[in-house]
């Protein structure tokens, strides 16, 4: 593909990520902090939130298989990847965190339960869509061209 | 696709000014979250130390009750930014043992937290907080934050610098005739309290 092409895609997938709310500001304040001298940035700070994620999300669904559920652990787990999916700008995953919350302090189950489905859900739905991002940038440098700014 | 204005100011915000200005210490239990303060930190021109414990940040600051506190590894830190929630010794427990050392009660201390909870804020700028951020920490915070901290500095550094030169006026024995040679009160130190601390907070976006 010409990189014309793949720097179209790569413009039409940002965009569409922000505008379905998959990602929010904090990531294009990352994307800023990223230059020449730190040119990975963005990617190792958002494998860093994949490594924490895959950790949390099976140490809550271990916590939540407990026959007695010990809700503060849920919640402390739920407040880091709360924190952490702010960090990196992934919004959808950071909103599927508040009610969780709110279920582990009533001492729900069911309804954490059903919680952690959802945020699992949101946690994969944005990790592909970043590895196809990134995806897309790599295949733009070996063509030989620049990644597009977005504004 | 050129660069927009915008950008080419950042781009030259960013180039080091020179060497570091500050050494920071960064605390936090989140590593995404040190990468981040850590990059923050680096594109304002500040030396970074990282570590994800109060404990590991006592420990830096020679405060463990091991080492003295002279020596750890000869780079004073001049900022401390600290994350409120952490396992084991909150950011404000911290807070709390940095301001009750003699050692290391002038190193201004900043506390961040991604919740917005008045008490909260209150009670760390009660301990002696410099700032309450909120997170997700901005580059302008940082920005706004490494300015304060420089200015305290520079602060001190000239009423040290002239009170020293006050002394210096006291011991030179006036001669007879010369009445000009009067020492003069030192004067009150500058306020290094900033202003309505919390009118400040509440005007974040």
């Amino acid at each position: 593909m010409e990189v014309g092409q793949l720097q179209r895609q790569f413009v039409e997938h940002t965009a569409s990520m922000f505008h379905e709310g998959f990602l929010d500001g904090q990531f294009s304040q990352l994307q800023q902090l990223q230059d020449e001298s730190n040119p990975d940035f963005v990617v190792e700070v958002v494998s860093l939130f994949f490594q924490d994620s895959e950790r949390l999300l099976n140490e809550l669904t271990r916590a939540l298989d407990q026959k007695c559920v010990d809700f503060k652990k849920v919640d402390a787990h739920v407040h880091q990847l709360k924190g952490s999916s702010s960090s990196i700008g992934a919004q959808r995953v950071k909103n599927s965190c508040f009610n969780f919350r709110n279920f582990c302090e009533e001492q729900n189950t069911e309804a954490c339960f059903r919680c952690l489905q959802l945020v699992k859900q949101e946690y994969l739905l944005v990790k592909n869509k970043l590895e196809t991002l990134f995806r897309l940038e790599q295949q733009i440098l070996a063509a030989g061209g620049s990644i597009p700014m977005m504004e | 696709m050129g660069i927009t204005a915008g950008e080419a100011v950042m781009a030259r915000d960013r180039l080091p000014s020179g060497p570091p200005e500050l050494h920071v210490l960064a605390v936090d239990d989140s590593h995404v979250d040190r990468k981040v303060i850590e990059r923050l930190l680096k594109i304002s021109s500040c030396r970074v130390t990282a570590v994800e414990s109060g404990s590991r940040a006592l420990q830096y600051l020679g405060l463990d009750g091991e080492r003295a506190s002279v020596g750890f590894d000869g780079l004073k830190v001049n900022l401390i930014m600290t994350d409120y929630s952490m396992p084991g010794m909150t950011g404000y427990e911290l807070l709390k043992k940095i301001k009750e050392s003699s050692a290391l009660r002038e190193i201004p201390v900043v506390i961040m937290s991604s919740e917005n909870i008045l008490t909260r804020i209150d009670r760390c700028l009660e301990e002696g907080a410099e700032d309450f951020l909120l997170k997700p920490v901005k580059l302008a915070d940082v920005k706004r934050l490494k300015d304060s901290v420089l200015r305290e500095q520079g602060e001190e550094h000239k009423e040290r610098r002239s009170r020293k030169r006050k002394l210096q006026d006291e011991y030179i024995p006036a001669s007879p005739c010369d009445l000009s040679l009067t020492p003069t009160p030192c004067p009150s130190p500058p306020s290094l309290q900033p202003p309505s601390k919390r009118h400040r907070l509440l005007n974040v976006d």
